[in-house]
Protein backbone atom coordinates (compact mmCIF):
# COMPACT_ATOMS: atom_id res chain seq x y z
CA UNK A 1 0.00 0.00 0.00
CA UNK A 2 1.20 3.36 -0.31
CA UNK A 3 1.72 5.81 2.59
CA UNK A 4 2.29 9.65 2.84
CA UNK A 5 5.57 9.77 4.71
CA UNK A 6 5.62 13.48 5.15
CA UNK A 7 4.58 16.82 4.18
CA UNK A 8 6.44 20.28 3.24
CA UNK A 9 5.14 23.59 3.06
CA UNK A 10 6.75 26.61 1.80
CA UNK A 11 5.84 30.23 -0.09
CA UNK A 12 5.95 30.02 -4.00
CA UNK A 13 7.09 33.66 -4.39
CA UNK A 14 8.15 33.85 -8.45
CA UNK A 15 11.01 36.42 -7.12
CA UNK A 16 12.57 33.53 -6.02
CA UNK A 17 12.32 31.62 -9.17
CA UNK A 18 13.52 35.20 -10.84
CA UNK A 19 16.88 35.21 -8.82
CA UNK A 20 17.80 31.31 -8.85
CA UNK A 21 17.23 31.48 -12.61
CA UNK A 22 19.01 34.93 -13.34
CA UNK A 23 22.03 33.84 -11.12
CA UNK A 24 21.32 36.58 -7.99
CA UNK A 25 20.82 33.82 -5.42
CA UNK A 26 24.66 34.22 -3.48
CA UNK A 27 23.67 37.96 -3.15
CA UNK A 28 23.05 38.86 0.56
CA UNK A 29 19.01 39.54 0.17
CA UNK A 30 18.39 36.33 -1.44
CA UNK A 31 20.86 34.49 0.87
CA UNK A 32 18.56 35.41 3.77
CA UNK A 33 15.94 33.45 2.10
CA UNK A 34 17.95 30.43 0.69
CA UNK A 35 19.60 29.38 3.62
CA UNK A 36 16.88 28.69 4.61
CA UNK A 37 16.41 25.62 2.57
CA UNK A 38 19.86 24.36 2.99
CA UNK A 39 18.48 21.96 5.37
CA UNK A 40 15.84 20.80 3.26
CA UNK A 41 17.73 20.47 0.49
CA UNK A 42 19.71 17.42 2.14
CA UNK A 43 16.45 16.18 3.72
CA UNK A 44 14.65 15.80 0.47
CA UNK A 45 18.42 14.09 -0.76
CA UNK A 46 17.86 11.70 2.30
CA UNK A 47 14.10 11.21 1.91
CA UNK A 48 13.49 11.03 -1.74
CA UNK A 49 9.49 10.36 -1.77
CA UNK A 50 8.51 7.86 -5.11
CA UNK A 51 5.79 10.93 -5.92
CA UNK A 52 5.14 14.26 -4.87
CA UNK A 53 1.47 15.61 -4.32
CA UNK A 54 2.14 19.40 -5.16
CA UNK A 55 -0.73 21.40 -4.13
CA UNK A 56 -0.46 25.30 -5.46
CA UNK A 57 -2.47 27.63 -7.19
CA UNK A 58 -2.28 28.76 -10.56
CA UNK A 59 -1.78 32.60 -11.37
CA UNK A 60 -4.02 33.02 -14.01
CA UNK A 61 -1.59 31.03 -16.63
CA UNK A 62 -2.74 27.57 -17.13
CA UNK A 63 -6.19 28.97 -16.22
CA UNK A 64 -7.79 31.86 -17.77
CA UNK A 65 -11.76 33.70 -17.18
CA UNK A 66 -13.11 30.92 -19.81
CA UNK A 67 -12.51 28.38 -16.52
CA UNK A 68 -11.98 28.18 -13.30
CA UNK A 69 -11.79 24.75 -11.13
CA UNK A 70 -11.42 25.08 -7.01
CA UNK A 71 -9.59 21.87 -7.57
CA UNK A 72 -7.84 20.39 -10.32
CA UNK A 73 -5.71 17.38 -10.49
CA UNK A 74 -3.00 16.85 -13.38
CA UNK A 75 -2.92 13.31 -14.43
CA UNK A 76 -0.70 13.78 -17.36
CA UNK A 77 3.00 11.80 -17.80
CA UNK A 78 4.04 15.10 -18.29
CA UNK A 79 3.45 19.20 -17.64
CA UNK A 80 5.02 22.05 -19.36
CA UNK A 81 6.48 24.72 -17.68
CA UNK A 82 4.33 27.85 -18.36
CA UNK A 83 5.37 31.19 -20.04
CA UNK A 84 3.65 33.20 -17.64
CA UNK A 85 4.93 36.87 -19.97
CA UNK A 86 8.57 36.66 -19.13
CA UNK A 87 9.58 33.15 -20.94
CA UNK A 88 9.02 29.88 -19.36
CA UNK A 89 11.38 29.52 -16.19
CA UNK A 90 14.47 27.79 -17.39
CA UNK A 91 13.81 24.25 -15.37
CA UNK A 92 13.03 20.60 -16.21
CA UNK A 93 9.65 19.61 -17.48
CA UNK A 94 7.69 17.97 -14.70
CA UNK A 95 7.02 14.44 -14.97
CA UNK A 96 3.67 13.38 -13.58
CA UNK A 97 2.20 10.03 -11.93
CA UNK A 98 -1.09 9.23 -13.69
CA UNK A 99 -1.86 5.93 -12.14
CA UNK A 100 -1.29 7.37 -8.59
CA UNK A 101 -3.21 10.82 -10.21
CA UNK A 102 -6.01 8.95 -11.43
CA UNK A 103 -6.50 7.02 -8.78
CA UNK A 104 -6.89 9.33 -6.33
CA UNK A 105 -9.05 11.22 -8.71
CA UNK A 106 -11.79 8.31 -8.51
CA UNK A 107 -11.51 7.75 -4.96
CA UNK A 108 -11.67 11.62 -3.73
CA UNK A 109 -14.68 12.31 -6.12
CA UNK A 110 -16.68 9.56 -4.86
CA UNK A 111 -15.66 11.07 -1.37
CA UNK A 112 -17.76 13.78 -2.45
CA UNK A 113 -14.99 16.28 -3.94
CA UNK A 114 -15.38 17.54 -7.59
CA UNK A 115 -12.34 17.61 -8.69
CA UNK A 116 -11.70 19.00 -12.66
CA UNK A 117 -9.19 15.97 -13.82
CA UNK A 118 -6.89 18.08 -16.32
CA UNK A 119 -4.59 16.36 -18.84
CA UNK A 120 -3.12 19.61 -20.47
CA UNK A 121 -1.61 22.41 -17.74
CA UNK A 122 1.41 24.25 -18.26
CA UNK A 123 2.71 24.31 -14.48
CA UNK A 124 3.69 27.82 -13.33
CA UNK A 125 5.79 29.44 -10.07
CA UNK A 126 2.97 28.16 -7.66
CA UNK A 127 4.70 24.55 -7.99
CA UNK A 128 8.40 25.08 -9.84
CA UNK A 129 9.34 27.38 -7.23
CA UNK A 130 9.13 25.18 -4.39
CA UNK A 131 10.72 22.58 -6.44
CA UNK A 132 13.34 24.99 -7.19
CA UNK A 133 13.80 25.70 -3.40
CA UNK A 134 13.81 21.69 -2.54
CA UNK A 135 15.95 20.84 -4.90
CA UNK A 136 18.19 23.42 -6.37
CA UNK A 137 19.04 23.63 -10.14
CA UNK A 138 19.10 19.92 -10.74
CA UNK A 139 18.63 18.25 -14.76
CA UNK A 140 15.89 16.50 -13.55
CA UNK A 141 13.42 16.67 -10.77
CA UNK A 142 14.37 13.70 -7.89
CA UNK A 143 10.71 12.51 -8.82
CA UNK A 144 7.39 12.44 -10.46
CA UNK A 145 5.27 15.40 -9.21
CA UNK A 146 1.33 15.44 -9.45
CA UNK A 147 0.32 18.92 -9.58
CA UNK A 148 -2.78 19.83 -7.67
CA UNK A 149 -4.16 22.95 -8.54
CA UNK A 150 -6.37 24.99 -6.06
CA UNK A 151 -8.57 27.97 -7.26
CA UNK A 152 -7.63 30.62 -4.75
CA UNK A 153 -7.81 33.49 -7.26
CA UNK A 154 -11.13 34.40 -7.89
CA UNK A 155 -13.57 34.85 -4.39
CA UNK A 156 -14.92 32.50 -3.01
CA UNK A 157 -12.13 30.26 -2.82
CA UNK A 158 -12.89 27.18 -1.04
CA UNK A 159 -12.45 27.08 2.96
CA UNK A 160 -9.55 26.15 5.06
CA UNK A 161 -12.50 23.99 6.09
CA UNK A 162 -13.14 21.91 3.58
CA UNK A 163 -9.39 22.10 2.41
CA UNK A 164 -8.60 20.19 5.51
CA UNK A 165 -11.29 17.97 4.81
CA UNK A 166 -9.78 17.47 1.13
CA UNK A 167 -6.73 16.49 2.62
CA UNK A 168 -8.14 13.33 4.69
CA UNK A 169 -9.83 12.41 1.96
CA UNK A 170 -6.43 12.23 -0.06
CA UNK A 171 -4.91 10.53 2.79
CA UNK A 172 -7.76 7.84 2.52
CA UNK A 173 -7.00 7.43 -1.20
CA UNK A 174 -3.46 7.27 -1.14
CA UNK A 175 -3.87 4.44 1.62
CA UNK A 176 -5.91 2.76 -0.67
CA UNK A 177 -3.56 2.58 -3.95
CA UNK A 178 -1.98 -1.21 -4.61
CA UNK A 179 1.78 -0.36 -4.69
CA UNK A 180 4.11 0.21 -1.91
CA UNK A 181 5.12 4.01 -2.99
CA UNK A 182 6.74 6.52 -0.39
CA UNK A 183 4.52 9.67 -1.04
CA UNK A 184 5.22 13.60 0.01
CA UNK A 185 2.42 15.92 -0.05
CA UNK A 186 3.11 19.63 -0.33
CA UNK A 187 1.45 22.65 1.11
CA UNK A 188 2.41 25.79 -1.26
CA UNK A 189 1.55 29.55 -0.97
CA UNK A 190 1.70 32.80 1.44
CA UNK A 191 2.30 33.67 4.16
CA UNK A 192 0.80 37.08 4.55
CA UNK A 193 1.01 39.11 1.28
CA UNK A 194 -0.85 41.42 -0.31
CA UNK A 195 -0.21 42.36 -3.92
CA UNK A 196 -2.81 44.83 -4.83
CA UNK A 197 -3.98 48.62 -3.76
CA UNK A 198 -2.73 51.36 -0.68
CA UNK A 199 -2.73 48.13 1.45
CA UNK A 200 -0.22 46.25 -0.80
CA UNK A 201 2.66 45.25 1.16
CA UNK A 202 1.12 44.23 3.95
CA UNK A 203 3.23 41.86 6.49
CA UNK A 204 1.81 39.98 9.78
CA UNK A 205 4.74 38.73 11.42
CA UNK A 206 2.37 37.50 14.35
CA UNK A 207 -0.34 35.92 12.54
CA UNK A 208 1.90 33.96 10.34
CA UNK A 209 4.03 32.82 13.87
CA UNK A 210 0.88 31.43 15.26
CA UNK A 211 -0.52 29.76 11.86
CA UNK A 212 2.67 27.75 11.76
CA UNK A 213 2.42 27.06 15.69
CA UNK A 214 -1.48 26.24 15.14
CA UNK A 215 -0.81 24.31 12.02
CA UNK A 216 2.15 22.09 14.02
CA UNK A 217 -0.44 21.64 16.47
CA UNK A 218 -3.91 22.05 15.92
CA UNK A 219 -4.82 22.02 12.45
CA UNK A 220 -8.27 20.79 13.36
CA UNK A 221 -9.09 24.18 14.80
CA UNK A 222 -7.28 26.57 12.67
CA UNK A 223 -9.23 24.95 9.76
CA UNK A 224 -12.19 26.42 11.16
CA UNK A 225 -10.73 30.18 10.82
CA UNK A 226 -12.96 31.99 8.15
CA UNK A 227 -11.67 33.46 5.04
CA UNK A 228 -12.49 37.00 6.48
CA UNK A 229 -9.78 36.13 9.09
CA UNK A 230 -6.72 35.91 6.32
CA UNK A 231 -8.05 38.99 4.31
CA UNK A 232 -8.03 41.02 7.14
CA UNK A 233 -4.83 40.07 8.50
CA UNK A 234 -2.50 38.41 6.44
CA UNK A 235 -3.56 40.46 3.13
CA UNK A 236 -5.36 39.48 -0.05
CA UNK A 237 -3.08 37.25 -1.03
CA UNK A 238 -2.42 35.51 2.33
CA UNK A 239 -5.65 33.31 1.76
CA UNK A 240 -3.48 31.02 -0.50
CA UNK A 241 -2.52 29.55 3.34
CA UNK A 242 -5.58 27.95 3.23
CA UNK A 243 -4.02 25.47 0.59
CA UNK A 244 -1.65 24.61 3.53
CA UNK A 245 -4.30 22.82 5.12
CA UNK A 246 -4.87 20.16 2.31
CA UNK A 247 -1.79 18.84 2.94
CA UNK A 248 -2.02 18.87 6.66
CA UNK A 249 -5.38 17.24 6.53
CA UNK A 250 -3.32 14.19 4.53
CA UNK A 251 -1.31 13.89 7.77
CA UNK A 252 -2.10 11.01 10.40
CA UNK A 253 -3.87 12.16 13.51
CA UNK A 254 -0.83 11.63 15.50
CA UNK A 255 1.25 14.85 16.27
CA UNK A 256 4.40 15.24 13.43
CA UNK A 257 7.59 15.53 14.35
CA UNK A 258 9.01 18.73 13.15
CA UNK A 259 11.94 18.51 10.80
CA UNK A 260 12.48 21.60 10.00
CA UNK A 261 11.01 25.59 10.44
CA UNK A 262 12.25 28.68 8.99
CA UNK A 263 10.44 32.10 8.37
CA UNK A 264 11.60 34.98 6.56
CA UNK A 265 11.02 38.75 5.77
CA UNK A 266 10.76 39.51 3.13
CA UNK A 267 10.79 38.10 -0.65
CA UNK A 268 9.89 40.61 -2.46
CA UNK A 269 6.22 41.44 -1.30
CA UNK A 270 6.04 38.24 0.80
CA UNK A 271 6.48 36.82 4.32
CA UNK A 272 8.54 33.25 3.63
CA UNK A 273 6.98 30.33 5.87
CA UNK A 274 8.30 27.05 5.25
CA UNK A 275 8.14 23.58 7.91
CA UNK A 276 8.53 19.98 6.75
CA UNK A 277 6.63 17.96 9.01
CA UNK A 278 6.98 13.89 9.44
CA UNK A 279 4.33 11.39 10.01
CA UNK A 280 5.44 9.26 13.27
CA UNK B 1 -30.94 39.25 -0.35
CA UNK B 2 -28.05 40.48 -0.65
CA UNK B 3 -24.70 37.97 -0.62
CA UNK B 4 -22.61 38.66 3.00
CA UNK B 5 -19.14 40.37 1.46
CA UNK B 6 -17.82 40.91 5.06
CA UNK B 7 -14.28 42.05 3.17
CA UNK B 8 -15.71 45.23 2.44
CA UNK B 9 -14.45 47.33 4.94
CA UNK B 10 -10.81 45.84 4.74
CA UNK B 11 -8.55 49.36 3.64
CA UNK B 12 -7.14 49.64 0.15
CA UNK B 13 -7.91 46.25 -0.86
CA UNK B 14 -10.60 45.43 -3.81
CA UNK B 15 -11.14 41.32 -3.32
CA UNK B 16 -11.52 39.49 -6.92
CA UNK B 17 -14.91 38.38 -6.18
CA UNK B 18 -17.44 36.50 -9.57
CA UNK B 19 -18.90 40.46 -9.39
CA UNK B 20 -15.57 42.04 -9.79
CA UNK B 21 -14.82 39.17 -12.38
CA UNK B 22 -17.78 39.75 -14.23
CA UNK B 23 -16.95 43.37 -15.03
CA UNK B 24 -13.71 43.04 -15.09
CA UNK B 25 -13.94 39.67 -17.68
CA UNK B 26 -12.82 41.32 -21.23
CA UNK B 27 -9.80 43.41 -19.70
CA UNK B 28 -8.74 40.36 -17.93
CA UNK B 29 -8.42 38.32 -20.97
CA UNK B 30 -6.67 41.01 -22.94
CA UNK B 31 -4.22 40.64 -20.40
CA UNK B 32 -4.26 36.68 -20.78
CA UNK B 33 -3.53 37.18 -24.60
CA UNK B 34 -0.15 39.08 -23.43
CA UNK B 35 1.21 35.86 -22.51
CA UNK B 36 2.05 35.39 -26.63
CA UNK B 37 5.10 37.20 -27.65
CA UNK B 38 3.88 38.34 -30.88
CA UNK B 39 0.68 39.69 -28.87
CA UNK B 40 3.33 41.48 -26.74
CA UNK B 41 5.22 42.66 -29.89
CA UNK B 42 1.24 44.17 -31.67
CA UNK B 43 0.55 45.84 -28.20
CA UNK B 44 3.32 47.48 -27.59
CA UNK B 45 3.95 48.82 -31.99
CA UNK B 46 0.03 50.55 -31.35
CA UNK B 47 -1.07 49.66 -27.88
CA UNK B 48 -4.65 51.76 -28.78
CA UNK B 49 -5.26 49.75 -32.12
CA UNK B 50 -4.79 46.65 -29.54
CA UNK B 51 -6.71 47.62 -27.19
CA UNK B 52 -9.47 48.34 -29.68
CA UNK B 53 -9.58 44.56 -30.68
CA UNK B 54 -11.27 43.63 -27.07
CA UNK B 55 -14.31 44.29 -26.56
CA UNK B 56 -13.76 46.36 -23.42
CA UNK B 57 -15.27 49.24 -21.97
CA UNK B 58 -13.54 53.07 -23.01
CA UNK B 59 -12.53 53.67 -19.32
CA UNK B 60 -10.85 50.29 -19.20
CA UNK B 61 -8.96 50.96 -22.34
CA UNK B 62 -8.04 54.56 -20.53
CA UNK B 63 -6.89 53.10 -17.05
CA UNK B 64 -4.88 50.00 -18.90
CA UNK B 65 -3.07 53.08 -21.42
CA UNK B 66 -2.53 55.20 -18.54
CA UNK B 67 -0.63 51.92 -16.32
CA UNK B 68 -2.83 52.87 -13.27
CA UNK B 69 -3.33 49.38 -11.26
CA UNK B 70 -5.47 50.57 -9.01
CA UNK B 71 -7.83 51.85 -11.54
CA UNK B 72 -7.87 48.44 -13.83
CA UNK B 73 -8.77 46.99 -10.21
CA UNK B 74 -11.88 48.94 -9.78
CA UNK B 75 -12.69 48.20 -12.83
CA UNK B 76 -12.70 44.38 -12.35
CA UNK B 77 -8.90 43.81 -13.10
CA UNK B 78 -7.24 41.41 -11.12
CA UNK B 79 -3.19 41.63 -10.60
CA UNK B 80 -2.13 38.30 -11.61
CA UNK B 81 -3.84 39.33 -14.61
CA UNK B 82 -3.06 42.83 -15.16
CA UNK B 83 0.81 41.08 -13.89
CA UNK B 84 1.14 40.14 -18.09
CA UNK B 85 1.20 44.29 -18.45
CA UNK B 86 3.91 44.41 -16.38
CA UNK B 87 5.43 41.56 -17.72
CA UNK B 88 5.15 43.35 -21.17
CA UNK B 89 6.55 46.62 -19.69
CA UNK B 90 9.66 44.81 -17.92
CA UNK B 91 8.21 45.08 -14.47
CA UNK B 92 8.44 43.24 -11.45
CA UNK B 93 5.81 41.99 -9.45
CA UNK B 94 7.22 44.42 -6.64
CA UNK B 95 7.43 47.36 -8.88
CA UNK B 96 3.84 46.40 -10.02
CA UNK B 97 2.69 46.26 -6.30
CA UNK B 98 4.42 48.79 -5.15
CA UNK B 99 2.89 51.45 -7.63
CA UNK B 100 -0.46 50.98 -6.32
CA UNK B 101 0.71 52.47 -3.51
CA UNK B 102 1.76 56.25 -4.38
CA UNK B 103 5.22 55.11 -2.88
CA UNK B 104 8.59 55.23 -5.05
CA UNK B 105 10.17 51.63 -6.37
CA UNK B 106 12.88 52.28 -3.56
CA UNK B 107 10.43 53.49 -0.80
CA UNK B 108 8.29 50.53 -1.34
CA UNK B 109 11.45 48.42 -1.16
CA UNK B 110 12.95 49.75 1.98
CA UNK B 111 9.49 49.24 3.73
CA UNK B 112 9.02 45.47 2.94
CA UNK B 113 13.03 45.13 4.11
CA UNK B 114 12.09 46.62 7.15
CA UNK B 115 9.91 43.86 7.56
CA UNK B 116 7.02 45.04 5.53
CA UNK B 117 3.26 47.60 6.01
CA UNK B 118 2.48 47.22 9.63
CA UNK B 119 -0.68 45.90 10.36
CA UNK B 120 -2.02 48.21 12.74
CA UNK B 121 -4.77 50.75 12.04
CA UNK B 122 -4.90 48.58 8.35
CA UNK B 123 -7.61 45.94 9.30
CA UNK B 124 -10.88 48.10 9.02
CA UNK B 125 -11.71 51.09 7.33
CA UNK B 126 -11.83 54.20 9.95
CA UNK B 127 -8.60 53.23 11.71
CA UNK B 128 -5.31 55.60 11.25
CA UNK B 129 -3.25 53.27 9.78
CA UNK B 130 -0.88 54.09 6.24
CA UNK B 131 -3.18 52.26 4.03
CA UNK B 132 -6.37 53.99 5.03
CA UNK B 133 -8.99 56.54 1.72
CA UNK B 134 -7.37 59.70 3.88
CA UNK B 135 -3.77 58.91 4.04
CA UNK B 136 -3.12 58.60 0.23
CA UNK B 137 -1.34 58.94 -1.92
CA UNK B 138 1.83 57.37 -0.24
CA UNK B 139 5.38 58.15 -0.27
CA UNK B 140 7.50 61.44 0.53
CA UNK B 141 6.93 62.92 -2.97
CA UNK B 142 3.64 62.73 -3.03
CA UNK B 143 2.97 63.91 0.07
CA UNK B 144 4.56 67.31 -0.88
CA UNK B 145 3.00 67.59 -4.16
CA UNK B 146 0.04 67.66 -2.34
CA UNK B 147 1.21 70.02 0.34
Amino acid sequence: MARITASVYTSHVPAIGAALDLGKAGEPYWQKVFSGYDFSKQWLKDNTPDVIFLVYNDHANAFSLELIPTFAIGCAAEFAIADEGWGPRPVPVVKGHPELAAHIAQSVIQDDFDLTIVNRMPVDHGLTVPLSLMCGQPQAWPCPVIPFAVNVVQYPVPSGRRCFNLGRAIRKAVASFDAPLKVQIWGTGGMSHQLQGPRAGLINREFDTAFLDQLIADPATLAQKPHIDYVREAGSEGIELVMWLIARGAMSDNPPKVAHRFYHVPASNTAVGHLILENT
Amino acid sequence: MALDKPYQDVPGTTIFDAEQSRLGYHLNQFCMSLMKAENRARFKADERAYLDQWPMTEEQKQAVLARDLNWCIRLGGNIYFLAKIGATDGKSFQQMAGSMTGMTEEEYRDMMIAGGRSIEGNRVVGEDGDAQPHRQPQGKSQQKAGA
